[in-house]
């Protein structure tokens, strides 16, 4: 027969405890209350994103047709021309060339680090990568405007794509961007380099290869889907980067993939439209939140690609 | 007589490392039936998930003695310890089945605080895992988390005394407790464990990760604390069971015909010298004596 | 080998494919070709780290170069100005500072809450749970304009409606910072190890007295090295504050929920696009003293990260 008291136990002479709860213990359920609101926040955070977002651009696409936003080639707001097409390309001309420009020296890196450098040199250069990741926008978009472009200038060989570039270049801010990505990609698909098992290098190597054929027969094919994973990353970022192309790239809307020439990125334009004088309420305002919302879709497309292939990597070597 | 009693055991230790039985005195007092029963366990089962690790386990375990529970690595034994402290809470997917009986409560009771459960029976686990603390503030964690009152210095001192640590630590209280030997930390932990001030102090496997000096020293520790505690341990080295404890459960696998699902059984419980010496059930039997596991 | 699918057969591929390739070069090869490829490989590489090194270094060196003439105490007792002579960063350094200390207070118990919730109390069975996790990994990488748009819509106006202050920004560079927090935390908690907790409630403490008493005290450098590096992201962030009206001049120390306010990173922008002589230089200076500070904060992270960190 089951009691909830100790009796016999005190008859031994024990101090009687009971197993019961002591206390209702409140004070855990509203600490544990408290921890999971804290961790509810993230999702309340993108609710209100798209509330930002989405409010202010159902108004907006109520005088804009969405023929007439994705369609038309002008963006001109302060004339009532609303063609994004412009930003668009203006993001993909810095994106572009950014990526020719951080792939290479990033997975040149990466390479490096993973399969050739000595412990001592890896130790240094890494971190030393990692503060390139660490510096300011606007100290990346400082040197471009003020010592990249002039130097661009000054070096151009002739009217080669154009000519020489005036006070704001594409391509510099394509160099700028580029430079800031590439610890991104080096970081990441270094990682995945070095999670291949040691084994598959062993057993190519035994059969005579080369270092520089195991590197890119062996340990590249096999870290891709990592390596995939950071250049979706980098260019989700490029994408998203702000303040370097506002200063470097210029801000005059242009159908243009030419690196020389002046573009404005869609980050760029909503940089400076609201720091600009344009009355909020108005259509012209509300296009921030037009191309915040197409801004954001593509870096939302790009990140939810980038974990998919991180969760196919870790899928095999985890 | 207290006294003389643990050093004969010390002495018996020593000599003779082979499996030896100990002289009457230390046994159990009286007969099985007159003993006071600690735990009784009735057709205790342990499944995690659909998986069953343990079944039909009726034994009861007595006051003040030292139950061992030996067996074949995969037979459950330290599924079975974790139930008597409510560990296998821990585990979402573990169920309890049957009737754990705690002093003549249920263990398993609707309003049963397995926090509270677990202030009366302590445990000390196969790894040391000191806290990374100093050696006092591992010690004073248990009642000062419990709110016991007391002097706090005094609490420290009477438990590392009690788990024959004081002399070594003494000088060192406030250095970190992973600068100490392993056989150090797990008296440590053995210490920690008994600051609370428990009725019933279980130990899995305490001694597997630690040398042989070690471990005989946490043997004679095992032997002078059961006058105060009683001691419930898991172990898969025999000699050790033989040593120190007065009753013995050998559990062994059970499987079904498809060999999918395994599980432990209580095969034969009795007292220690009986299983050593002359086991009922021809499976003990093997296994004491080496043929099996 | 063929119908069958899954990592380890993945993996046997990848080993299969380069004994292949490398058994193909060996019966290829050409007496001493390969050993000038491999350098040629082997160079190509090192020109690859050294042009990015080249390239931080430039950066740097710029600044350094075009800053440190402007350099001088008198940057900090100076005003906002259009003027390069007069022009200094006090009311961008204060409010910068307030910004930091805002956010600190912030985002430290809401992302450790966070953090500890996800790994002490959140299973991933529950879809909730899970979809928290995937809302955190997506906000880590959502650009910092898009947290500046969130910032004036739902905060300056929309519901929470407190206007174009100092908290606002305080409250977006959060929002911004939380999932680095959040992230790094589950790293530094995950990292102690289980018997930790076996041990402390063996005890008979509560799962809440083991989180307090044992496993935050034992994540705690890890936690604040992160705490530290997500700050010290937040400090450099221009693009969500211009949107929130710290592009205007603020000649006056800011008051937290009223009125204007300026920060370090915004005032550099500032400065950085006025074409009038000296201008450029403050720009630079400005830069020197807010790499400054973040060397500063790193190291300290740096040294924090190996004075305490627990190896278990």
């Amino acid at each position: 027969m089951a009691t909830q008291d100790l009796s016999a136990a005190e008859a031994a002479g024990l101090p009687a405890r009971r197993l019961e709860a002591q206390s209702r213990r409140y004070g855990e359920k509203a600490i544990k209350a408290f921890l999971a609101a804290c961790a509810v926040l993230s999702v309340i955070t993108t609710t209100a994103i798209l509330f930002s977002l989405l409010t202010p651009s159902i108004g907006f696409f109520q005088e804009v047709p969405l023929t007439e936003f994705f369609g038309s080639t002008q963006w001109f707001p302060s004339q009532a021309f609303f063609g994004v097409l412009p930003l668009v390309v203006g993001t993909l001309n810095v994106v572009l060339w950014s990526m020719v420009f951080a792939i290479p020296i990033g997975l040149g890196a990466a390479i490096y680090l993973s399969e050739y450098a000595p412990r001592r040199v890896r130790k240094v250069i890494k971190p030393v990568l990692e503060v390139l990741a660490g510096i300011p926008t606007v100290a990346i978009g400082f040197f471009g405007f003020y010592f990249l472009v002039p130097l661009l200038r000054d070096i151009w060989p002739g009217d080669f794509l154009g000519g020489p570039p005036g006070a704001y270049m594409a391509g510099a801010a394509a160099l700028c961007v580029g430079l800031m990505i590439v610890p991104i990609i080096s970081s990441i698909s270094e990682d995945a380099m070095s999670s291949v098992p040691g084994g598959l290098r062993e057993g190519a190597y035994a059969l005579g290869a080369s270092k520089m054929r195991v590197a890119l027969r062996v340990v590249f094919p096999a870290a891709l889907s990592g390596i995939v994973a950071s250049i979706v990353l980098g260019i989700s970022r490029a994408i998203g980067e702000t303040m370097i192309v506002l200063m470097v790239a210029g801000n005059l809307a242009n159908i243009s993939l030419n690196p020389v020439e002046i573009v404005q990125a869609m980050t760029a334009y909503i940089g400076i439209t609201a720091t600009g004088d344009i009355a909020t309420g108005t259509v012209e305002y509300d296009t921030i939140f037009a191309v915040g919302v197409l801004l954001f879709t593509m870096t939302l497309v790009m990140n939810l690609i980038s974990i998919r292939f991180v969760r196919k990597f870790r899928e095999v070597y985890e | 007589m207290v006294g003389a009693m643990a050093e004969g055991t010390t002495k018996q230790v020593h000599d003779r490392p082979e499996i030896s039985v100990r002289p009457d005195d230390l046994r159990a007092r009286g007969p099985a039936e007159h003993r006071e029963k600690t735990f009784e366990l009735k057709d205790v089962a342990v499944s995690y998930g659909d998986s069953p690790a343990v079944k039909n386990v009726t034994m009861d375990i007595y006051r003040n003695n030292i139950t061992a529970l030996i067996g074949p690595s995969g037979c459950g034994k330290s599924t079975l310890l974790r139930c008597l402290n409510r560990m296998n809470d821990l585990i979402p997917s573990a169920r309890v089945e049957g009737q754990l009986l705690y002093h003549g409560a249920d263990l398993y009771g609707p309003k049963v605080d397995p926090v509270q459960v677990r202030k009366l029976i302590g445990m000390v686990f196969q790894k040391p895992n000191p806290f990374p603390k100093s050696i006092y503030d591992n010690i004073a964690f248990g009642p000062r988390t419990l709110g016991m009152k007391g002097d706090m210095d005094e609490i420290v001192e009477k438990a590392l005394r009690r788990a024959a640590l004081w002399d070594e630590a003494k000088d060192r209280l406030s250095d970190n407790a992973y600068g100490m030997s392993g056989g150090q930390q797990q008296r440590l932990c053995i210490a920690r464990a008994i600051a609370i001030d428990p009725d019933v102090v279980l130990m899995d496997e305490p001694c597997s990760a630690l040398d042989p000096v070690s471990t005989y020293k946490i043997e004679d520790l095992m032997l002078e604390l059961k006058e105060r505690y009683s001691i419930v341990i898991v172990t898969h080295n025999m000699q050790q069971a033989a040593r120190v404890s007065d009753m013995t459960a050998f559990l062994t696998v059970e499987m079904t015909s498809d060999e999918k699902n395994r599980w432990g059984q209580v095969v034969e419980y009795d007292d220690t010298d009986k299983i050593f010496t002359n086991p009922s059930d021809s499976r003990t039997e093997d296994y004491v004596s080496g043929r099996v596991g | 080998m063929s119908g069958e699918s899954g990592p380890v057969s993945r993996r046997v591929k990848f080993a299969a494919d380069g004994a292949r390739s490398a058994t193909l070069a060996a019966l290829d090869r050409q007496p001493g070709g390969h050993v000038l490829r491999n350098r040629l490989f082997l160079g190509l590489l090192v020109i690859a780290v050294g042009i990015a090194l080249v390239g931080l270094a430039a950066i740097l060196i710029d600044a350094v170069a075009k800053g440190q003439g402007r350099l001088g105490f008198d940057l900090l007792t100076k005003s906002t100005s259009a003027n390069a002579e007069r022009a200094g960063f006090r009311e961008a350094i204060v409010g910068t500072a307030f910004l930091m200390g805002l956010v600190i207070l912030m985002a430290v118990p809401i992302g450790v809450s966070a953090a500890v919730y996800l790994e002490e109390f959140g299973s991933r069975e529950r879809w909730w749970n899970r979809l928290i996790e995937l809302n955190i990994q997506n906000l880590a990488a959502v650009p910092a304009v898009i947290y500046g748009i969130l910032g004036l819509a739902f905060i300056a106006r929309g519901p929470i409606g407190i206007g174009q202050v100092l908290f606002t920004g305080a409250l977006t560079l959060t929002l911004l910072v939380l999932p680095t927090v959040i992230i790094a935390s589950r790293e530094a908690i995950r990292a102690v190890p289980p018997s930790i907790r076996e041990g402390s409630l063996a005890l008979g403490a509560t799962q809440w007295q083991t989180i307090w008493r044992q496993v935050l005290p034992a994540a705690m450098p890890g936690i604040l090295t992160g705490v530290i590096l997500a700050v010290s992201r937040a400090l450099g962030e221009a693009a969500p504050l211009l949107l929130l009206g710290a592009f205007t001049f603020v000649t006056f120390l800011p008051n937290v929920f009223e009125g204007g306010f300026t920060a370090l990173p915004v005032l550099i922008y500032n400065y950085a696009r006025r074409a009038q002589e000296g201008m450029p230089e403050v720009a630079a200076a400005g830069i020197i003293i807010m790499l400054a500070v973040l060397l500063l904060m790193n190291s300290f992270a740096i040294w924090l990260r190996n004075r305490f960190e627990q190896k278990w």
